[in-house]
């Protein structure tokens, strides 16, 4: 394979990486006043990524043609289908990031570039097939991860969830390293085929110990019960953006590694990490819908809105077919929509004078003074419930077929049975926001690039998204064939 | 006879060394013995042909070993004026380590120059790497075949450094207190700085 194989192949994440070089020289120079320019610029830069891997995307005939440098990194249809979505969430939470910081005079140059290069590093991650390039990638972002958390350096919550998500973070990387460390041991490669091969011919208790701790490093970085403690904390503390990033984009990158780690160098060893998969998907969906009833804080409660979400993520997962792996690029999409809309609407709640409003006291009689908004919270949150006419539902249905079809019928049953405590909360939602008597002050108006991100991430949720079921079942049943072309 | 000679001269001495890096009572005599004991380790790294790992050891380590030298010494309230009072009566002491680093120098070189230990015959993947000189099989795997990797933990590096200063590095506000203008305090005359007043009996002064 010649280098410039290799280079057109990685070329999302090169043209990325200097870009972020380039910006960092802008931002350097320009300080705060070019920091506006350079977040337009880095929106386009992922834009431009992401038609690139889309295009890479066309091209790709199964995993086995997009090998680069040396089956380090492959650019097949699962990572190019990932990294679309993943750039795609950055752009878009990037698009309602500046006013937020700029409100409390905290918004530098340096904050789209850390956003590339985190871009780059999930990039990497979902389309890695050695364990060292997913540790580069994993590490990449997650860095870039810890300073955008503690951004707003002069707020205390922020400066104690951008150590709190270092430490566990940190924790988490080396739990991940010591499981790649024994695989590594046990089979005498890091690449994906390789550990693959060796685990056929012979798969050792150490081996199992090795995919156990990979496992479980890999659900703490996609917040699964019992790995989700640090979420709450951390979605809270964070800036409301940063948060809206980090429930998007990087939940795709760790769930599309996980994903690939599991149908790739664990693909025979199945009946090893199901069981670890299940117990997580189930945890996470009953430890998610409970622990949100009792929250006031919105960001909180969107927080473990996710690890529920993540739950019925796993759910595809646990079925280990194509179809699994489908249904779960399918909800992971959905997802990305629902919760980029869900935070730009938290981010559009402002009182006149420019706080943020995060609790549910303050957005009590929302629906009197801001219909709209209130409505699309109403679609986003119905959306995430799962309930039929919204596109949520469809995320749900096809990883629930595809644990059916995988004689996972209790799985599915439970699955079902818990999701409807979730709906609980959601509610919760509408009654505050439509019957209860208005409280605080809610600023009236809200800049043009948060409703056009809110009205995209709408129409997608809305019944209007099921003109997608066809193309996004396309999509996806091609990424997930990419891994049955690799078997 | 000579490498087996050298390897057990730089393995006591490795032992010794890291043995006195625990036991010195002065923090900056544990450093010295600390750098001791990386160079007898470079020496046996030089033993079983790993030159390169040697010239690390001696390069990262010893480097890194002397800005650890640096801030023990910068932050440590030490006494140099006590540490010097000894000198006469410790120079046969520094003669003797001096001989004994020169030995060593004699001798590493001697067990180079008669060719490595053979530790085994390499087999499998390792084999025809091992067949060049080290230097030059670490540089081929780390810039060709894994070249991708290498850029991709640089770029680490740069988030990194990026993150610490972005988190740390503020800028001082123009009038702030703690910046002294010099130029202006040259200007100050005692008719800016100084107000007469005369206050009545019973009330206060209004500033």
């Amino acid at each position: 394979m010649s280098y410039a194989t290799s280079l057109y192949l990685t070329g999302a994440e090169i043209g990325l990486s200097l870009a972020g070089l380039v910006f960092l020289l802008v931002a350097a120079w320009g300080g705060p006043r070019s920091a506006r320019m350079l977040t337009s610029l880095t929106v386009t830069a992922l834009i431009v990524a992401a038609i690139f891997s889309a295009q890479l995307f066309e091209q790709a005939t199964g995993e086995v043609a997009g090998r680069a440098f040396g089956d380090l990194y492959r650019a097949g249809a699962f990572g190019s289908f990932a990294k679309i979505l993943i750039y795609l969430a950055a752009a878009a939470v990037l698009v309602v990031t500046p006013s937020f910081f700029e409100q409390r005079g905290a918004y530098r140059g340096e904050y789209p570039v850390l956003m590339l290069f985190n871009a780059v590093g999930m990039g990497m991650m979902v389309s890695a097939t050695d364990l060292m390039t997913l540790y580069i990638g994993l590490e990449m972002s997650s860095i870039a991860s810890y300073v955008l958390a503690s951004f707003l350096r002069n707020d205390d919550r922020s400066a104690e969830a951008g150590l709190k998500y270092f430490v566990l973070g940190a924790l988490a990387s080396g739990i991940i390293l010591y499981g790649v460390s024994l695989v590594y041991g046990f089979t005498g490669t890091t690449n994906y085929e390789g550990v693959r091969a060796a685990f056929a011919a012979d798969f050792a208790t150490g081996a199992l110990f090795g995919v156990v701790f990979v496992l479980a490093g890999l659900a703490f970085k996609v917040s699964a019960v019992p790995f989700h403690m640090w979420t709450p904390d951390v979605y809270e503390g964070a800036p409301t953006p940063v948060t809206a990033f980090f429930a998007s984009a990087p939940k795709v990158a760790a769930m599309g590694m996980l994903v690939r780690m599991a149908m790739d160098p664990f693909a025979g060893e199945v009946d090893s990490w199901r069981q670890i998969v299940i117990f997580a998907a189930l945890a996470s969906i009953v430890v998610g819908a409970l622990g949100a009833i009792g929250q006031q804080n919105l960001k909180r409660l969107l927080a473990y809105s996710s690890i529920n979400n993540v739950g019925f993520i796993l759910i595809g997962l646990a079925a280990a077919t194509p179809s699994g792996i489908s249904g779960v690029m399918t909800y992971l999409a959905i997802y990305a929509a629902m919760v980029v809309g869900s935070f730009t609407a938290l981010l559009m709640l402002r009182d006149p004078e420019g706080n943020n409003l995060e609790t549910f006291a303050d957005i009590s009689g929302l629906s009197t003074r801001r219909p709209a908004l209130a409505w699309s919270l109403l679609a986003l949150m119905f959306s995430l419930a799962g309930i039929p006419p919204l596109f949520g539902f469809w995320g749900k249905f096809v990883v629930f077929q595809a644990a059916v079809q995988a004689d996972l019928v209790a799985l599915a049953a439970i699955g079902i049975a818990a999701s409807v405590i979730g709906a609980f909360y959601y509610i919760k939602f509408i009654k505050v926001m439509f019957f209860d008597e208005p409280v605080r002050e809610v600023e009236a108006t809200s800049p043009m690039s948060h409703w056009v991100v809110l009205a995209i991430c709408v129409a997608i949720i809305s019944p209007l998204g099921y003109l997608l079921t066809i193309p996004l079942g396309e999509w996806t049943a091609q990424a997930a064939a990419s891994f049955v072309a690799a078997m | 006879m000579i490498q087996t000679l050298a390897f057990y001269l730089f393995a006591a001495l490795v032992i010794a060394s890291a043995v006195m890096v625990i036991m010195a009572r002065n923090p900056v005599h544990s450093v010295l013995w600390l750098i001791l004991a990386f160079f007898n380790a470079a020496g046996l790294m030089v033993l079983v042909g790993a030159e390169f790992i040697a010239a690390l050891m001696v390069i990262v380590y010893v480097g890194a070993v002397a800005v650890l030298f640096l801030f023990v010494v910068m932050m440590l309230d030490i006494d140099f004026a006590e540490l010097r009072a000894g000198f006469i009566k410790n120079f046969p002491l520094g003669i003797a380590i001096a001989l004994v680093l020169l030995a060593e120098l004699v001798l590493g070189i001697g067990a180079y120059q008669a060719g490595t230990l053979e530790l085994g015959v390499p087999s499998g993947a390792a084999a025809p790497l091992l067949g060049d000189s080290n230097t030059a099989s670490i540089g081929a795997i780390l810039y060709r075949d894994y070249i991708f990797l290498f850029e991709g933990a640089g770029i680490i590096l740069l988030v990194a450094m990026i993150g610490a200063i972005v988190l740390t590095h503020r800028k001082r506000p123009a009038g702030s207190r703690s910046q002294q203008d010099i130029g202006k305090q040259n200007r100050r005359n005692p008719n800016e700085a100084t107000v007469m007043k005369q206050p009545q009996v019973g009330e206060g002064v209004e500033l």
